[in-house]
Order: structure tokens, then sequence, then C-alpha cells
């Protein structure tokens, strides 16, 4: 017969035994997303380096002179859009609470220098932080953040793009957490446009020397201004992927803790049940034998009650 | 020495190899890139970009804009929508086509029928299903 105690235990341990289950398995699914979102981040790293290197070469050909509102740096900073980067589920540790905290830090100080803001979130958990502390929130995409396409990088930046060039803000910042290993993320805020100059200036001052001399078709400043904003885009793109990856490596460690954790309390859980079972069949007989010796001195009381025959 | 040619898109890299020659359509007409071409920098419109290998046979795939970037013998062309044409959905593609000529019968100015239209005929003419 279990003891009332041990009953309680055994249907908590049951009771962590398939959270521990489930928590496994958010684990190994992460882990396997990992993979493939790492490796989605590197096939889109061709395209980034090569579009750069483009502008690079329209640069050294002169394309920058043109003013491109891509490229100048408004002299006066009046308001600035943050585009932030998490995820659309929680479970994955502190991952949206880090994105939000560096986003919410850049954003005072701006407003420190006593300058507007504008909110671009990406992910339902960013949404519903500063919906819930009453930020305006200018645009929200969500619903991709473990698998972004192109296009949903496209609607993000086109969002940022439109208010930029509309006047609306005069910096665009992007937050989002780096894939460094899957061991290692980091939250970083990057601006976005108006695209950082030295972006393009290459790398090694003596080769613009040896640069050759393009054709281009049509001007060099009519393809900058197509090519910019796909610049933009890839860069959104490559945040996205960035962090759909750290999400998932995220993910992985905070369901392999609480996996972990589970394991422990189970193990200490079933101790101490043992014990508590160990105890009760200890109390039991004893009872058992209490109850004999009563019988059997009650018996002898019985017995001694009438004066020993052979006692003289 | 042939060309070393990449189509690249945001997503991934289409195609990787060599080339003897490379037909795109520039903004002023169909261009086309042989070995020892001048560098050259140029924006693409909606159309089909071929790559001629070096044994028989070619490559298509459909660009729908982008840019090509030529130096030193290699063709860079990228794009934000590239297909190959294994990729592409044929019975899509129709669809998409007579959705926007009945829509261009209904309104001749309507410049999203008329893109989406060159898009699904560029689709339907790299897959081989022109018709």
């Amino acid at each position: 017969m279990a003891s009332g105690q041990e009953r309680i235990l055994r249907r908590r341990i049951r009771s962590i035994n398939s959270t521990r289950k489930i928590t496994r398995a958010m684990e190994l699914i992460a882990a396997s997303r990992i993979v493939r979102a790492q490796a989605r981040v590197q096939a889109a790293a061709p395209y980034a380096d090569q579009i750069t290197q483009v502008v690079r070469d329209l640069a050294a050909a002169g394309g920058t002179a043109s003013a491109s509102p891509f490229l100048v740096p408004r002299p006066e900073i009046r308001s600035v859009a943050h585009i932030v980067v998490a995820a659309d589920r929680g479970l994955c540790g502190g991952y949206n609470s880090s994105v939000i905290r560096a986003a919410e830090g850049s954003m005072r100080e701006h407003a420190a220098a006593g300058r507007d803001y504008q909110l671009h979130v990406v992910g339902r958990k960013v949404e519903s932080y500063f919906r819930y502390r009453n930020f305006r929130i200018d645009s929200v995409h969500s619903g991709f953040s473990d698998q972004p396409s192109y296009e949903d990088a496209r609607a993000v930046a086109a969002a940022a793009e439109a208010a930029f060039l509309a006047g609306e803000v005069d910096l665009v910042q992007l937050v989002y957490t780096r894939f460094v290993s899957a061991g290692s993320q980091e939250v970083v805020v990057r601006p976005l446009i108006p695209l950082d100059p030295e972006t393009f200036e290459r790398p090694d001052r003596s080769a613009d020397a040896v640069a050759p001399d393009y054709e281009f078709e049509p001007s060099p400043a009519a393809i900058l201004e197509q090519l910019l904003p796909r610049y933009a885009e890839a860069r959104v793109y490559a945040a996205l992927l960035n962090a759909a990856a750290s999400e998932h490596a995220a993910r992985q460690r905070a369901m392999k803790a609480a996996t972990d954790n589970a394991e422990d309390l189970i193990t200490n859980l079933t101790r101490v049940m043992n014990r508590a079972r160990q105890d009760a069949i200890t109390t039991e007989i004893m009872e058992v034998v209490g109850g004999a010796e009563a019988l059997r001195s009650g018996d002898s009381m019985h017995t001694s009650s009438e004066p020993p025959q052979y006692a003289a | 020495m042939p060309l070393h040619v990449e189509i690249v898109s945001p997503e991934r890299v289409l195609y990787s190899g060599e080339g003897d020659m490379v037909v795109a359509r520039a903004e002023s007409g169909d261009i086309a890139f042989l070995p020892g071409h001048a560098p050259y920098i140029g924006s693409l419109g909606v159309a089909a970009v071929r790559v001629l290998l070096p044994q028989d046979g070619e490559q298509a795939a459909a660009v729908h804009g982008g840019f090509v970037n030529v130096s030193d013998d290699r063709v860079i062309v990228l794009s934000d929508v590239a297909e190959l044409p294994e990729q592409i959905d044929v019975e899509r593609a129709r669809a998409a086509a007579a959705r926007a000529e009945e829509a261009l019968r209904r309104d001749e100015g309507d410049a999203d029928a008329k893109a989406a239209l060159a898009r699904a005929r560029v689709r339907l003419q790299v897959a081989g299903a022109t018709g």
C-alpha cells in the first residue's frame, strides 16, 4: 500500500517526466534546424558579397558622386527608426529579451538627444512587448521568424525605406542577433540607411589604381539608384537569417537546460520517494512486529495471571 | 579560356560554372558576353539569361530584373528573383499569363498586368513551353 506522500511524489515525477519529453523533443528539433538555418545564412552570402562588390566598383567609377539619398547622411537627425528582429515564439531563453533590451537602450539614447522614433518590429514577441508598453508601432512583420524568405526581407526593408525616403526618419537602425557560431551569438545594433560609405571603400587603397575601366549601362548613377535598395534588402535578409539561426541556437540551449533540470528533479524526487516508501515499509513492519509482540505479551500476561505450575 | 559564369539570387547560387557565351537583356537591348569582354556593369530587364556551355547545350534562367557584372572573364548575374527551368511551374505561369492578358483586354494601361505578362512569358520561354 502506497502511503499518501509516496503517491503525491509519484504523480509529480510522472508530470516532470512528460515535461522532460517535450523539452527534449524541442531541443532536438531546434538542433536540427540550426544546421539548416546556418546553411541558409551561408547560401545568402554570395549575393550579399557580389552586390557589395558591384557597389564598390561603381563607387570607384565615381558613381557615388551622385546624391543618392541612400548614401548621404542627413545633417540633422530628428527621427530614428529601429527595425527590431526577434522571434515569434518564446521558450528560447533570453533571446527575445536581450534583443529588446538592446533596442530599447538605443531608442532611449536617441530619445535623450531629443529625437523622435519609429518602430518596425519583426516577430510576435517583440510586438507584444512594445504594444504592452504603449509604444507607437509603425509596422509589424511576423509569422516567419524561424524561416524567413527574401520576400519577407523585402517587405521589412520597404517599410523602413519608405519612411526614410519620405523624410519621416533620418536614420534607420537594424537590431538583430548575429549568429557567430552555434555556441555564440551577439545582439548588434547597426545602421541600415543611410548606408555606411566606408563599406564601399576598397579595403586596399592601392587597388583603386588598377580598378578596371568599366562600361556602364545605363549610367553609374542610374544603376546605383536601382542597386542600393537591393543592397539594403540583402542586408535585412542577412539579418533575418542570422536572427533565425540564433533563435534556434538559443532555443536549443534553453531546452537543453530545461531537460537537464527535469532530469535532476526526477533523480532527487525519486530518491525522496524511495525514502518515503522505505519509511512506510519500516513503519508497517514496526506495526506488525509491535502488534505481534503485543499479542504475544498479552498472551503471556494472560497465562501469567494464573500462577505457573512449576513455580514453587 | 571560357567564361566563369555565376547566376546568384539572394537565397542561393543558382548556377556556377563555365560558359562560352552569356546572353542577357540589358536596358538598351540584348547583349552577349564573350571571353575578353571589357569590364561591364549593367542592369537587366525581365528576360531570359542564356549561358552557352562549352560542351553543347545551354543553361537558361528566368531573370526578373537584376544586374550583371563582368570583369576578368567572370560574368556574375545578380537577381533578386531568378529561376532555373526546372523550378518553373509551367501551369502556374500559363495561368498567370492568361490572367494578365485578360486584365489587359479590359484596361490596356494596366502596368501591373503588363509586368505580370512579361514575367509569365519569360518563365514559359525559359521552361521551353512557349505557345
